[in-house]
């Protein structure tokens, strides 16, 4: 099927390649394509730096340089769930699809970054610890950070029409800034009080400084350009969807009418033979709409 | 004289379908409208737009003077609704269903009950469970709520489907009643006879369209 | 507002009356997962007297998911929704109206669960006052939470599955803090308790706005 999007229809600074007749044939631009190379630029040089150049530290040795991709993960996971929330405010009170399909790109791409978080974290975990999870207050509201974020999506992907899903994602999306701070609040009190060590204390509390401090930094800022480049394909991508399922609609009701046309042609015809009303049967959506 | 429904080219969805697709209707006060057409024509469409339960997302819209592009909510008080659904709890008796549905309407409870009579439920049915009543019983329950409300227009999808005849022609007496006093009553129903009898004018609905509804001025 | 409140609660709790759904399955569930947590934990191991008042609230939890079900089921028959929205009825104060029920039929699983636990894991029950105002909390928390993420759910062919997944992360907070307000209370340290209840007032204070503002919305059909 082919789909012929208006200018104004385009996701808003896409410019990427396209065929003869105007359809995108991606989300690239040439704005993400410089974001994409200085991402990857960027996530070279975080290499060797964090894996080569930067020191050992005195107390986890090389494991610290996890760390490098551990922070950066743990921050814009934490960014994405704001954004999310943020969009479905907006949402909710300007009815913009814009702002709707934004706080949907981000909380993919904060559960993608969430998993990273809790993966790092794992990897880091287990030679220094021997296991590879403990319960502290910084792994557990990770852990429930992705929890969140799993149902913010599952709400995305039910099988109802588009404005049903984006109306009960935003009222989830809008909580979920709310319920992160209840329960980080929650689950440090809960480990505080009991005096469990939150072992990762010793770990970003050890004296960061020099040329660690300044990997750290990188990480952050490679980080957020990843972030921003996968966020903006993400939302591209989900546009375009939207786009084509809109499109559906102006055609549906051509149909429609033309069914209008063809029933009266048909009662028109049989006006002679016996009169029983003719039933077209219920729609394609399976709807029946009587 | 002000019309009670104007629709024109109005365009209603049902998720991502446009089961209305551009409907042009006049109703003026006190009349009683029969809407005919196929199964999957739209009619039972129509009368959720004019109850308010659809957005209308594009055409003009404007139902006992509510315009319902702008806010469709506030017209729902004013409307009664008889759908294929009873709207009706199956566990509670019909007493209960009644008084409850008329209170929350904030209507009088005098006319619950005056209600009930008229459709013949204060007797033996009035403590019965509504899951055990047959289809027409629920029916005529449904109604009981309806008629409790005093709505200005009346909106009855195939109101006579599962009755019996008197019960057929009791709904009918309801209707003239309620168009009688100045109510204005839309029927969807494939009984043509009965209800060609009762109307003052019938429109045909196909395909998301109404054939015969404008009013030219 | 309140009286539409008053009424749909009415309702909801005359027709728990007349169908006996929650006492007559989902009280048994509960006592049922009573008696599987003993399975799964070893009577004499000293493990489930230690657990008591984590495995009660996870009971409570699992049991007011089956509650919150239920009570949206019950609309959802029938072109009920329809009716509701037709009735005229402000939709904050059937929000309102929902969520006592829910809290109602909580408060009596809680007192009955209270009973069961005193008995099948031999509970000496102390600290009564922080015990009660903990219940008081947490049903008002968990009615709140779950009456907004159950009107959520309700009228979707998936909702069995994705009400416990929106609803039990967002509970999460409220099973800590009601598990040490319990702890405290049965340990004699009531006064670890109280700030654990704040945490319950301040959940169910949140939930209870963005239920009566949510609500509304989410009852429409787009």
């Amino acid at each position: 099927m082919t789909t012929h999007l208006t200018q104004s229809e385009l996701p808003p600074g896409a410019a990427g390649g396209r065929s003869g007749d105007g359809v995108p044939t991606g989300t690239g631009s040439r704005g993400t394509r410089i974001l994409g190379l200085v991402a990857l630029l960027g996530l070279v040089f975080l290499g060797l730096i964090g894996l080569w150049a930067s020191p050992e530290d005195r107390i986890q040795g090389n494991l610290v340089r996890i760390l490098y991709v551990h922070v950066p993960s743990a921050m814009l996971a934490y960014l994405a769930c704001f954004i999310t929330t943020v969009g479905s405010a907006v949402y909710l009170w300007k009815k913009s699809r814009w702002w709707d399909l934004v706080a949907y790109a981000s909380a993919e791409i904060g559960a993608v970054f969430t998993g990273i978080t809790l993966v790092t974290g794992m990897l880091w975990g287990r030679p220094t610890w021997g296991v590879y999870w403990v319960w502290d207050a910084r792994l557990t509201s990770t852990a429930m950070l992705f929890l969140l974020l799993l149902g913010y999506l599952a709400v995305r992907r039910i099988p109802a029409a588009a404005p049903v899903r984006s109306k009960r994602s935003a009222i989830v999306g809008l909580l979920l800034v709310p319920n992160v701070i209840i329960v980080r609040q929650s689950v440090e009190w809960w480990r505080t009080l009991h005096q469990e060590a939150t072992l990762f204390a010793n770990g970003l509390e050890s004296e960061i400084h020099g040329l660690m401090l300044f990997a750290w930094f990188v990480g952050v800022v490679v980080f957020g350009v990843i972030f921003a480049w996968l966020l903006i394909h993400r939302f591209r991508l989900a546009w375009l969807q939207e786009q084509i399922e809109e499109h559906g609609l102006e055609r549906a009701i051509a149909d429609r009418r033309a069914e209008a046309d063809a029933e009266a042609e048909i009662s028109g015809a049989a006006e002679a033979a016996d009169p029983s009303p003719t039933e077209p049967g219920t729609d394609s959506n399976g709807e029946a709409a009587r | 004289m002000e019309p009670v429904v104007h629709l024109r080219a109005a365009v209603s969805l049902l998720g991502r379908f446009p089961a209305l697709a551009g409907v042009d209707l006049d109703v003026t006060a006190g009349e009683i409208v029969l809407l005919q057409g196929p199964n999957g024509a739209g009619k039972t469409t129509l009368l959720r737009t004019c109850a308010g339960l659809l957005p209308v997302v594009s055409g003009e819209a404007v139902v006992l003077g509510h315009d319902l592009t702008r806010d469709r909510r506030a017209v729902r008080a004013e409307v009664g609704l008889l759908a294929h659904a009873t709207g009706l709890y199956d566990e509670l008796t019909v007493h209960d269903n009644v008084t409850f549905w008329t209170r929350a309407a904030k209507a009088d409870p005098a006319d619950a009950d005056a209600a009930m009579a008229r459709l013949g439920l204060d007797g033996r049915l009035r403590d019965v469970a509504v899951g055990r009543l047959s289809a027409g019983q629920r029916r005529r329950t449904s109604l009981a709520v309806l008629v409790a409300r005093r709505p200005r227009l009346w909106l009855l999808d195939e109101p006579h489907a599962g009755l019996d005849h008197d019960a057929r022609d009791l709904v009918d007496g309801l209707i003239r009643d309620a168009a009688g006093s100045g109510a204005t009553v839309l029927v969807a129903s494939h009984e043509l006879d009965r209800a060609a009898a009762l109307a003052g004018r019938s429109v045909s609905v196909v395909g998301g369209t109404v054939q015969g509804g404008a009013r030219v001025p | 507002m309140f009286r539409d409140a008053a009424l749909i609660a009415g309702k909801d709790l005359r027709l728990e009356a007349r169908s006996r759904v929650a006492l007559n399955q989902v009280v048994p569930f509960a006592l049922l997962v009573l008696v599987l947590f003993a399975f799964a934990l070893d009577p004499d191991r000293g493990i489930l007297s230690r657990a008591t008042p984590g495995l009660y609230w996870i009971a409570v939890l699992f049991s007011a998911l089956l509650a919150i079900q239920r009570a949206f089921t019950i609309e959802s028959a029938d072109g009920n929704r329809d009716a509701l929205r037709l009735s005229g009825l402000d939709p904050a104060g059937i929000y309102l109206g929902k969520a006592a029920a829910i809290a109602v039929q909580l408060a009596v699983l809680e007192v009955l669960l209270g009973i069961g636990v005193a008995v099948l894991y031999s509970t000496h029950l102390a600290g009564w006052g922080l015990l009660v105002v903990t219940c008081v909390g947490a049903t008002a928390a968990i009615a709140a939470a779950g009456t907004l993420y159950g009107v959520l759910a309700a009228g979707l062919r998936v909702r069995e599955t994705l009400l416990p997944l929106l609803l039990l992360p967002v509970l999460a907070p409220v099973l800590i803090a009601s598990t040490r307000a319990f702890e405290a209370a049965l340990s004699g340290a009531t006064a670890d308790g109280w700030p654990w209840v704040g945490l319950l007032a301040v959940f169910a204070l949140v939930y209870i706005v963005a239920g009566v503002v949510g609500f509304g919305p989410l009852l429409e059909e787009t």
